[in-house]
């Protein structure tokens, strides 16, 4: 306001007034202008994905099979949570999934990293190689898997009889209760580690070489380095690592869809799968989504936690 | 000897090894899908395993177009996945002009509603989804996967990431030399961001063909599926012909393959940054 009085001294009133209308004018427009641009995607983003996450957490609390009316059901559905065999089954499988399959896909991925950080022929072709299980389509390697792990006539099986594996002690892989899971981890971490790798392959490309030098001066031998300059480096990237690999364990579905059908008996069944089922099969759509709660809380513990720890580096 | 320019060490050689021997590890499954892709449904548990099969089945990648509607298969993922790659290539990449260069109310909470949800498993909201899309009569629709997948926040995010990188003052200077922001945006910021679109267009391709549960959870019609569940499909349907199953595989894999190897220079760069970021 005093800014306006002094100016008001030099300029007539009527124009003074005219370019606050333009300047009001111009922000508008200038808004409107981004507002623009923001329009299609937002659209499409507040209908199909922030209006469906808002209706998990109503849905959750509500009884509907989604024909007839729906009902308030409080926290029962909450409640069958716990007596829900199937669930719990569900909920432990995912954490035996996650516990074991996140450390082997690192370990392989960070193994995989530093054999192709070093100077060799073709490693681009090996790079790619590694990276490709990755993108390729998940159904057809899947039955590739199946195929290859079959108990009874599997390429891996005969293996096994031909180096002197005693039939009856032979795994029954994808339809046996104690290899099932092992099978699916197998499949996963082989169809995961070639992406985790390229992200390896960045850190350790971040890490200055002046400390390897040093090291070198001190008299370090490969493993010393590794142990002390290497890991502590990639101190960040491992963690980034983790997060993504433990929300992907969370989420896992299709490979288990495609190679045990969560069986035998409940043994590979996991969150994603026992929602999908409760929804679609069951057309129990309140308690599904009480089960996807679940899985969001699971998650959004993960990404708290990963926030922390960024503050604290 | 000298590899690479390396002499040959002992340390050297087992690398080689190593490496040579996990890739073939890695790539042995599609190695024998791709042989018993040719061979008679009789064959492909024959052990030890023949790789290079002495009478090939040729005939194979004939008699899958007629088994079941590959083709129309493919069509429809193609389909799918060409619209939402434009789709999400366009309305990120034009969001995330504004996000990264312009200014304007409720920048911030509105970045982050994207940036909040970006963590947020699909699967967590599939059913709710599901239920609106059905409200909407898109059940049954290539619309319904349409919908579900071109708007992410993850593209938004990925791109807008990118355009911070870019200086401001060129935009300033575009702006004194008479561009609108439309301008600017089509003629500075798209021929700039090359990397950050390629990246972009990588992973939305391979989501999109190689997605599975939206498909199946959406398309219930045969004429209607995907190439995931078709290929699903035939193997329950035909579950002992292995051959047939292996060559459709291979076919299902090809497109992927392609893009995947002649933008993989992106793809590796992409995953490395956004990996990062991220």
């Amino acid at each position: 306001m005093a800014n306006s009085t002094i100016a008001a001294g030099d300029t007539p009133v009527v124009t003074r007034r005219r370019k606050v209308v333009s300047r009001r004018r111009r922000r508008v427009q200038d808004a409107l202008v981004a507002y623009s641009f923001i329009a299609p995607n937002f659209l499409g983003f507040a209908v199909f994905t922030l209006g469906p996450i808002l209706f998990a957490f109503v849905l959750a609390f509500m009884h509907w099979d989604g024909s007839n009316a729906m009902t308030f059901a409080g926290l029962d559905n909450f409640w069958r949570l716990f007596e829900d065999k199937a669930f719990i089954d569900a909920f432990w499988n995912t954490i035996i999934y996650t516990v074991v399959s996140v450390p082997a896909t690192l370990a392989c991925a960070l193994g995989l990293a530093i054999l192709l950080n070093q100077k060799i022929l073709g490693r681009d072709f090996f790079r790619t190689a590694m990276f490709f299980p990755y993108v390729a389509s998940l159904v057809a390697v899947a039955v590739v898997w199946n195929m290859i792990f079959n108990p009874e006539m599997g390429p891996v099986n005969m293996l096994l009889y031909t180096l002197g594996l005693d039939p009856k002690d032979m795994p029954g892989w994808a339809a046996d209760r104690h290899w099932a899971m092992v099978t699916v981890i197998l499949f996963g971490v082989w169809k995961s580690m070639g992406y985790f790798m390229v992200i390896y392959l960045a850190g350790l490309q971040g890490i200055n070489s002046e400390l390897y030098e040093a090291a070198d001066l001190d008299g370090a031998n490969a493993w010393q380095k590794f142990l002390y300059v290497t890991v502590p480096q990639l101190g960040p990237t491992t963690f980034f690592v983790t997060v993504m690999l433990t929300i992907q364990s969370f989420k896992v579905f299709d490979q288990i869809y495609m190679i045990t059908q969560g069986g035998p008996g409940t043994s590979t069944l996991v969150l994603v799968y026992h929602i999908y089922n409760e929804a679609f099969v069951s057309w129990d759509l309140g308690y599904s989504s009480m089960i996807a709660l679940v899985l969001f809380f699971l998650v959004l513990g993960i990404t708290v936690i990963q926030f922390r720890r960024q503050k604290e580096d | 000897m000298r590899i690479a320019g390396q002499k040959l060490t002992g340390k050297l050689a087992a690398i080689y090894v190593t490496v040579i021997l996990i890739t073939i590890i890695m790539l042995l499954p599609f190695a024998w899908m791709l042989s018993a892709s040719l061979k008679l449904s009789s064959e492909v548990f024959v052990f030890p395993i023949e790789w290079i099969p002495s009478n090939p089945q040729w005939q194979n990648y004939v008699d899958i177009w007629t088994k079941i509607p590959l083709a129309l298969f493919i069509y429809n993922t193609s389909k799918l996945t060409i619209i939402v790659t434009l789709m999400q290539l366009f309305t990120s990449s034009f969001a995330a002009y504004a996000f990264a260069k312009l200014d304007f109310p409720y920048k911030n909470a509105l970045f982050l509603g994207y940036i909040a949800t970006i963590a947020m498993p699909w699967q967590v909201y599939m059913v709710p989804q599901f239920l609106l899309m059905r409200e909407f009569g898109l059940n049954n629709t290539h619309l319904a996967l349409i919908c579900l997948q071109a708007f992410t926040a993850f593209g938004v995010f990925l791109m807008r990431q990118f355009y911070m990188s870019i200086p401001t003052e060129l935009c300033e200077a575009a702006r004194i030399d008479g561009m609108n922001e439309y301008q600017i945006w089509a003629k500075i910021m798209l021929p700039l961001s090359k990397p950050a679109l390629s990246t972009l267009t990588i992973f939305t391709f391979v989501t999109t063909w190689n997605d599975f549960l939206g498909p199946m959870i959406y398309l219930t019609k045969t004429e209607l599926k995907t190439i995931q569940i078709g290929l699903r499909m035939f193997i329950s349907q035909y579950s002992a012909e292995y051959g047939l199953i292996m060559a459709a595989s291979v076919v299902a894999l090809i497109p992927v393959l392609i893009v995947f190897l002649s933008l993989q220079r992106f793809f590796v760069e992409g995953v490395a940054s956004s990996g990062l970021k991220g």
